[in-house]
């Protein structure tokens, strides 16, 4: 029964992967971040988004003080900032996340604060939707493992 | 003494167990590379810091064989830390980047980095990165040079295979080094190509230089052949050339032939241009003529001498004459396509690989137009400093010294072009300019120069004088039928500031006539709207043609005459000054001609420079083909030439740009425009 529970949980991991890339949240850098998983780094994957959401969420808050500023004018060091957001978001196949920071960028190359403004706060949306399905991924992939983990003993 | 049993040497199984150090202040990507690397099986140490990591370098020099580092970094500068490593330790290293702004590519390459990847940093690229530790263990103990003669000559067997137009071995080495994603890919190309490399022998193998005497006999055997018939044994039997080999040969022949269906299309163009130019200028035409008539001369019959300039002799002096007299009227289609080929055979001669254009067996009226061989003459005209009469320019040109060949042509071709060249003067600034592009290789000043020369002596009735010599160019230049704009090499341009009006004049006729010869010219037409200043013309013909020497050029003339002395220097100081002054494109970002090519030019140039090699190719965007190969080959000579000293490329972009710039400059500081604005933007 169990058994059967882990191929579910693999269905269902494999759906919402696919509704991911579907989408274009992922891309294939996500499959190679899986790619790199195995043996000698079973968790890789989650290791490094977690990683990913640690350090983002702190570029993100970085990057909203900044704009929250009424004097703010240091478009350099919000380059920055959205330099290494757009260099670990398309790191780990954050495809559309990175793709709203490209918006960003552009608006703060020309100055637009108040484009920077409504990029930021895409940025902000894709991330939160980005966080939420990985972390159900994840999940599913935890609930998964204990699944198949669970043998019952084989009974004559 | 026992000799002990070699524990496996980790080097033995190169690339795996390299040892890599990775510095990114990103932690994720700093992971995500960890085990990247650690995938490739290479030996992995990791900092976030880059202070933390150069005190690891420091520590022990031998502890890596390889850097990657991110550019953007809190504590230092990811160029900064590429410097100290490649100064104080000499290791190769990779610069990562989430931006993909050539600017900063381009900045990372100047500053010595072996390669330049985009996050996200795919695992492929990673495996191949070894190919640069090999690469600089290989080729650190030698200098520059010997990276350049593998280039040049992995290209040059590889051109007899490739049926490239383009003067292929500075294109192929410079785009590998600008290419900052497929730099790895090219590496491997190239390493793959040149595997004959690897042998110390054949790396040194020198390059066939086609010189004008070798480009003769070559196309000397061809016509006898018959351009059909022709094939590299036969040729190479005919030629009768120690140390030809067949493949040279046939390497050639393509270049030629590639040459001759150019100078068909530019013969074409020039003969309609001269039909339209014919009307208005007489002199012009004259001078037009007087080209025609040196090619002619040249040619006439003698095709394998003058290959450059097969424009039939006789039927164009009568043509000089007469101010009507326009051969290119005349031109028939033989004729034609025998101007573009003397077009494009002054080309070929002076570089070695550049085809020589089909030597105008005889066309009467060959309206050499093309302006190849004309760029010879010209740069003849300069030695001669004399005027040369219409009518002896077809002599002149009948020696065909007037190729501008590439070894030291111009002088010993300047006597017998002497008429043809006061011909071509004339005509010769959208001429020269033609022949000056396509003499690719041709020294750049010396063309200039001569071309200069050419045009200043010959017009002296037309064309305001400025003295002459030195300044032939520029009178050159301002004589109405002079394309200054086709004057590749810079020095051209300089004159070009001579005449603003005649300069404009000279624009749009070049632009008619030039065809496919003048790439100025066609650069001309091409440019941005209308530029108001004469000099701007001739800057943007100079970006045009000979990229950004040329506007140097143009706003210094005093400068030129004093190179004008020393013909290659001329062609050194305006290529230099242009090819250093434009080597950013930022700098090219400056020019206000609002010249779209400006970027492609300074990229050119950077290429160029980057490369150090004599191939220089291309610097301007031109619109054609030919055009462009010629005005590369062109700005290849310049760049040769120009090399203030000769400088040998340097590694480093910017410290050689900086220093021909600074010569520059300083010498034309005042004068030229563009050289203050560069080296402001330089600066």
């Amino acid at each position: 029964m169990l058994g059967l529970g882990a191929d579910r949980l693999r269905a269902d991991m494999n759906r919402l992967l696919a509704l991911l890339f579907h989408q274009g949240v992922l891309d294939e850098q996500f499959l190679q971040l899986q790619q790199l998983q195995d043996e000698t780094s079973p968790n890789f994957v989650s290791e490094v988004v977690n990683i990913y959401f640690h350090e983002s969420e702190k570029l993100l808050r970085n990057l909203r003080g900044l704009l929250m500023d009424r004097e703010f004018s240091d478009y350099k060091k919000m380059g920055i900032h959205l330099n290494q957001f757009m260099g670990s978001s398309s790191s780990i196949g954050a495809k559309r996340v990175r793709n709203v920071c490209v918006a960003f960028r552009a608006a703060s190359e020309q100055n637009n604060r108040a484009g920077c403004l409504r990029a930021l706060e895409l940025v902000e949306h894709e991330y939160c939707y980005l966080k939420n399905k990985l972390h159900e991924l994840f999940q599913l992939e935890q609930q998964r493992v204990l699944a198949a983990g669970v043998r019952y003993p084989i009974q004559n | 003494m026992t000799v002990e049993p070699r524990v496996e040497d980790p080097n033995d199984q190169f690339p795996i167990g390299m040892r890599v150090l990775a510095v990114d202040d990103d932690p994720t990507c700093l992971r995500l590379l960890d085990t990247l690397l650690r995938r490739c099986q290479y030996h992995v140490t990791t900092t976030s810091q880059a202070i933390t990591a150069l005190k690891m370098l420091r520590e022990n020099k031998n502890q890596f064989d390889l850097v990657i580092s991110d550019v953007h970094m809190p504590d230092m500068d990811g160029f900064k830390l590429l410097e100290l490593v490649g100064l104080e330790m000499d290791l190769p290293v990779i610069m990562l980047s989430a931006n993909d702004d050539p600017k900063l590519v381009m900045k990372g390459i100047t500053h010595g980095a072996c390669d330049y990847l985009l996050k996200p940093v795919r695992i492929e690229q990673l495996k191949n990165i070894w190919q640069h530790v090999i690469r600089r263990r290989r080729f650190d103990p030698r200098d520059q040079n010997n990276s350049d003669s593998r280039d040049k000559w992995r290209q040059g067997p590889g051109e007899g295979g490739q049926g490239s137009t383009e003067p292929g071995n500075p294109d192929h080495g410079k785009l590998n080094k600008k290419r900052k994603d497929q730099n790895e890919d090219d590496d491997e190309e190239n390493d793959e190509n040149g595997h004959d490399n690897e042998d110390p022998s054949t790396q040194k193998k020198p390059r066939v230089v086609w010189s004008v005497e070798l480009h003769r006999k070559f196309v000397a055997a061809v016509n006898q052949l018959g351009i059909d018939r022709a094939v590299p044994k036969k040729i190479l039997d005919l030629m009768n050339v120690e140390k030809l080999t067949r493949e040279n040969v046939a390497s050639h022949l393509q270049k030629y032939r590639l040459y001759l269906k150019r100078i068909s299309c530019v013969a074409n163009q020039q003969a309609n241009m001269v039909a339209a130019l014919g009307s208005t200028d007489s002199t012009y035409l004259h001078s037009l003529n007087g080209l025609g008539n040196f090619y002619n001369l040249s040619g006439s019959g003698q095709l394998p001498n003058s290959t450059f300039r097969s424009f039939p002799p006789s039927g164009m002096l009568g043509r000089l004459n007469t101010p009507s007299g326009m051969g290119m009227h005349c031109l028939s289609s033989s004729e034609m396509v025998q101007l573009g080929h003397l077009q494009n055979s002054s080309n070929p001669i002076n570089n070695g690989g550049k085809f020589q254009p089909v030597l105008l067996p005889g066309n009467q009226n060959g309206i050499i137009l093309q302006g190849m061989p004309m760029s010879l003459e010209l740069e003849q005209l300069q030695h001669n400093k004399g005027i040369i009469r219409v009518g002896e320019l077809s002599t002149a040109i009948g020696d065909s010294t007037v190729f501008p060949a590439s070894s030291g042509f111009p002088d010993t071709k300047m006597t017998s072009s002497r008429s043809s060249s006061s011909l071509l003067v004339a005509a010769n600034s959208p001429l020269m300019l033609q022949g000056h592009s396509q003499e690719n290789q041709r020294r750049g000043g010396l063309r200039n120069q001569n071309s200069a020369t050419l045009l200043n002596t010959e017009l002296p009735s037309s064309f305001p004088d400025h003295g002459r010599c030195n300044d032939n160019w520029s009178t050159a230049v301002q004589p109405s039928g002079i394309q200054s704009s086709s004057f590749p090499l810079s020095d051209c341009f300089k004159q070009a500031t001579l005449h603003p009006s005649n300069l404009r004049d000279n624009i749009s006729s070049v632009t008619l006539q030039s065809g496919t010869n003048l790439r100025d010219v066609s650069c001309v037409t091409s440019m941005p709207p209308p530029l108001p200043d004469s000099r701007t013309d001739l800057e943007c013909q100079a970006m045009t043609i000979s990229g950004n020497s040329v506007k140097i050029m143009n706003y210094s003339p005093k400068v030129w005459d004093d190179h004008k002395q020393k013909l290659s220097h001329h062609s050194s100081l305006g290529c230099s000054s242009t090819n250093s002054l434009i080597p950013a494109p930022g700098v090219m970002g400056t020019f206000d001609q609002g010249l779209d090519l400006k970027n492609t030019i300074s990229d050119r140039n950077m290429d160029f420079n980057l490369m150090g090699e004599s191939n220089f190719v291309n610097p301007l965007p031109m619109q054609q083909n030919a055009v462009e190969e010629s005005a590369s080959d062109t700005a290849l000579q310049l760049k040769q030439g120009c090399t203030l000293g000769q400088r040998k490329p340097q590694s480093s972009y910017a410290s050689n740009n900086v220093g021909s710039l600074e010569d520059l400059v300083s010498a034309m500081m005042k004068q030229v425009r563009l050289s203050s604005f560069i080296f402001k933007v330089f600066c």
